[in-house]
């Protein structure tokens, strides 16, 4: 019979182990699951892990896809990491994705058609404030009301979605767009557009800040006292508060840094590979980013690398439909059984299995 | 001719890394009061979860009146026989006692002969209760009694009790023993557990002594001397703290009137409190618990501020200081609950150093942490109070409850506090680190520190404290010479002023 025992102390090692091991069975069972819709697994798993970047005639294409992908999904997930270490489950950072999309968007807006060197950090700070403020409402709610801050970001996530259909088909309409809904392409405006830095990378200046972003977190979280405050938030709130640390100042510095960050990955998003604001902008990279930080272990380093195997995901997804025809919806599946097989493995690193007599 | 009731055959049981009970073996008579006399962490619990059907052993056999007994829940020990009473009650405190005692039985009669039930069960007694009062009104003296009666309804043959008298006062203890005597006289067996010497030997018939899961022996308590049953229980004799009398200097704390609202709903206020504490004493305030003590030591801590009411140090006023200001004038503290409030269990021993040596220590600049540092004060702490651990890297939750206390309070200690506030120094600690902890506080305030105490036993409040007053309710008693007192005057003073009046009166 098997048994689950409680380990004394939690397994270092099965806390980094359950990440490969739940890729692993993702595999395995996207695997099966191909077989069922009629396909060879073999092929399929192929097609999504390793024909994107190593395909002779996908490869010049979606290899700077991956980093297009992974700049965002790692920015807004570095910021969650914070909010999730000390317990402030920030669940709307889609929300804050769009607001500082429009902020950064409708700064430059603003501006046009005039070219100045200096729209484009305006636009960084325009993004960063749209995001911060759109965190900061779950934030001043639960440090004066006590509200639940799921709900609360979840729910404006839905309001942001309304701002922007709103804002693509009014205030922010392309005057020469022939009526249609939507902003001008902020790539054919010099001064706002979000250039690669290194052409045909991929990496534009948001994948920059993402890669500035993961440094910045991982010396915040291993030898800063704000850090140590946030886990040991997280870890025990009682001795946290007898430390001296503040718990309201807590909250609005976790859901302020993942607004700006989610904030800037709308903006870098909007005046590069998106390029505009339009209704359908937002292709929910603020939830995904959730799968991002857990996956990663809400470690920076760890969030880097799953931050790439999420994005090899998206372009792998993208490949199997074009290929094999595979329905859209597979690629989420994949992504959710990630993050499911994930919680399942963590339980290792709790509890051992042992086999014997009762 | 002595009958068995219970009779015990090699009983073991081991969780993961630890042996809980190992090969015990013990008989527990009709009519006898049996004393089951243990450490923390010696395996009392265990054992009896095992009799009331709460955990089943790995092997060994249990015999009710001679029958093989095999409890599978706690619903089939009651009707065998079996009542116990918890250390921690189960109550809900929005309900009534009536309807408490009626949700534990497994076919409970109407409300209204339930009542007059329990009245009458509780005057035959002599543990008098309302059944129509919210539990959330009692003391928690009163809780007990309903755990008790409870208990009693079910006519059990043998009664477990586990560390009955640790919340209650002298006073409170001496109505309970009459009871357990009563019912004793009338053919009911009692598993009595604690570890207070004292007590059992002046109530227990036998003892069985458990040490590390292993029965050392089964004795009869009224013949063996305290010493020799605190040697059988430890393992070995223990060094009694040595106290120097010394004169107090000046007045280092000063409260005055101090009222505080508690956080949770049926926690204590506190109401005018006010005291001196100063240079080189020790005050130990005692009382039941949740008589305020939680209160006390957040105002005093800093995490929680006073609403009325005034905390001087030094002649400064400090009312409004947060826990770090406060650090930062040497007035230091340790809360009573080791895991989640004093340390962090997951993180280890050096980030908890952080948690409160932070700014003594110089660990941090331009908000960097020095890891170095903190590591290095965390071995010292480790060393200086010999926490047994193998290293400073370990979790603090991967200690033993002794050991994390040790570290907790050398934490504090070789900050060199000028004042230090403590509660429950040595709440579920083993005998050899709680003598080392009080020692430790006996040395402090010989160099000059003023030390407060707080704490539910006694014990510990007589052998270390120069003064003593005690909370009731949320207010301070009169705070006397502990040289002066008895165990008696100790009793009234826990109990507050009202029965004082009433017993002179």
């Amino acid at each position: 019979m098997l048994k689950l025992e409680k380990r004394p102390q939690q397994s270092k090692k099965w806390i980094y182990l359950s990440p490969f091991l739940a890729v692993v069975i993702t595999m395995i069972s996207g695997g099966i699951l191909f077989t069922i819709l009629g396909e060879n697994p073999f092929e399929a798993i192929r097609i999504i892990f390793w024909d994107p970047l190593f395909d002779p005639n996908f490869a010049s294409y979606s290899r700077p896809q991956l980093l297009v992908k992974a700049g965002p999904l790692i920015l807004i997930a570095i910021g969650l990491s914070f909010g999730f270490k000390a317990g402030v489950w920030n669940i709307g950072a889609e929300g804050q994705y769009i607001m500082g999309a429009i902020f950064g968007a409708g700064l430059a807006l603003a501006f046009y058609p005039m070219e100045s060197k200096l729209i484009f950090p305006l636009m960084i700070i325009a993004g960063a404030l749209g995001g911060f403020l759109w965190g900061m409402i779950p934030a001043f709610l639960k440090a004066k009301l006590n509200t639940n801050e799921i709900l609360v970001s979840l729910m404006l996530v839905y309001v942001a979605e309304s701002i922007l259909a709103s804002v693509s088909q009014g205030l922010l309409k392309n005057p020469d767009g022939y009526g249609f809904p939507g902003s001008r392409n902020l790539q054919k405006y010099e001064s706002a557009a979000n250039v690669e830095i290194i052409s045909n990378s991929g990496m534009h200046w948001g994948v920059l800040f993402a890669f500035i972003t993961v440094i910045f977190s991982y010396i915040v979280l291993t030898r800063h006292i704000q850090g140590f405050n946030i886990q040991l938030t997280g870890e025990a709130p009682r001795a946290a508060k007898f430390a001296g640390v503040n718990p309201t100042a807590n909250i609005v510095f976790c859901l302020g840094i993942s607004g700006t960050l989610a904030g800037l990955a709308g903006m870098f998003e909007v005046a590069g590979p998106s390029g505009q604001i339009t209704i359908e902008f937002n292709s929910g990279y603020g939830f995904t980013a959730i799968i991002v930080a857990f996956l990663g272990r809400l470690h920076p380093v760890g969030i880097l690398l799953s931050g790439l195997l999420i994005a090899l995901t998206y372009i792998g997804g993208e490949l199997a439909q074009l290929m094999l025809g595979l329905p859209g919806a597979s690629i989420q599946l994949f992504q959710g059984m990630l993050l499911f097989f994930l919680l399942a493995t963590d339980l290792f690193a709790n509890y051992r299995v042992k086999i014997g007599t009762n | 001719m002595i009958k068995k009731l219970l009779e015990l055959d090699g009983i073991s049981k081991s969780y993961p890394g630890v042996i809980a009970n190992s090969n015990i073996s013990f008989d527990i008579n009709i009519g006898e009061v049996h004393a089951l006399l243990g450490e923390n962490g010696a395996g009392k619990s265990t054992l009896v979860k095992i009799i009331y059907g709460l955990v089943k052993p790995d092997s060994g056999n249990l015999l009710l009146n001679g029958a093989p007994f095999k409890p599978g829940t706690p619903s089939e020990a009651r009707q065998a026989g079996i009542a116990m009473v918890f250390q921690h009650f189960s109550l809900f405190e929005a309900l009534t006692v009536a309807e408490n005692i009626s949700l534990g039985m497994d076919n409970p009669p109407n409300q209204k002969d339930l009542g007059e039930k329990i009245k009458s069960v509780s005057e035959a007694y002599g543990l008098p209760l309302d059944p129509a009062k919210t539990v959330g009104a009692l003391s928690v003296g009163e809780r007990q009694r309903v755990e008790i009666i409870r208990c009693l309804l079910q006519n059990p043959k043998l009664l477990v009790m586990d560390e009955p008298t640790s919340v209650l006062t002298p006073q409170e203890v001496d109505v309970l023993f009459k009871t357990l005597l009563k019912l004793k006289s009338e053919g009911t067996s009692i598993l009595y557990i604690s570890h207070k010497l004292e007590e059992i030997r002046k109530l227990c018939d036998t003892a069985t002594i458990l040490r590390l899961g292993k029965k050392v022996d089964t004795c009869t308590p009224k013949n063996t001397s305290t010493k020799k049953l605190a040697e059988m229980m430890v393992g070995s004799s223990i060094k009694a703290p040595k106290k120097i009398n010394k004169p107090a200097g000046r007045i280092l704390l000063k409260i005055e009137n101090v009222c505080s609202l508690s956080k949770s709903q049926f926690g204590t206020p506190l109401t005018n409190i006010t005291f001196d504490l100063k240079q080189g004493e020790i005050l130990g305030i005692g009382g039941v618990a949740g008589n305020g003590q939680d209160e006390l030591f957040a105002v005093l801590s800093g995490e929680q501020i006073s609403q009325k009411g005034s905390i001087s140090f030094n002649e400064s006023n400090i009312t409004k200081f947060t826990p770090n200001q406060r650090r930062k004038i040497g007035l230091l503290s340790a809360p009573e609950e080791r895991l989640g409030h004093a340390a962090a269990p997951n993180m280890s021993l050096i980030e908890n150093i952080l948690i409160t040596a932070e700014q003594s220590q110089d660990l941090v600049s331009n908000g960097f942490i020095d890891w170095e540092k903190s590591k290095a004060f965390a071995e010292k702490v480790i060393k200086e109070f010999d926490v047994r651990t193998p290293g400073s890297k370990n979790t603090a939750g991967s200690l033993s409850g002794g050991n994390l206390q040790k570290f907790v309070i050398g934490r504090e200690i070789l900050q060199n506090p000028t004042v230090f506030i403590v509660n429950q120094p040595t709440w579920g600690v083993d005998a050899a680190a709680a003598s080392s902890i009080r020692q430790a506080l006996l040395t402090l305030s010989e160099s000059g520190a003023a030390i407060l105490v707080i704490s539910q036993d006694l014990d510990e409040l007589l052998e270390i404290s120069d003064r003593f007053a005690a909370l009731n309710e949320g207010t301070l008693s009169q705070i006397k010479k502990t040289a002066d007192l008895s165990f008696e005057q100790i009793g009234l003073m826990m109990g507050g002023a009202k029965d004082l009046e009433a017993r002179n009166a």
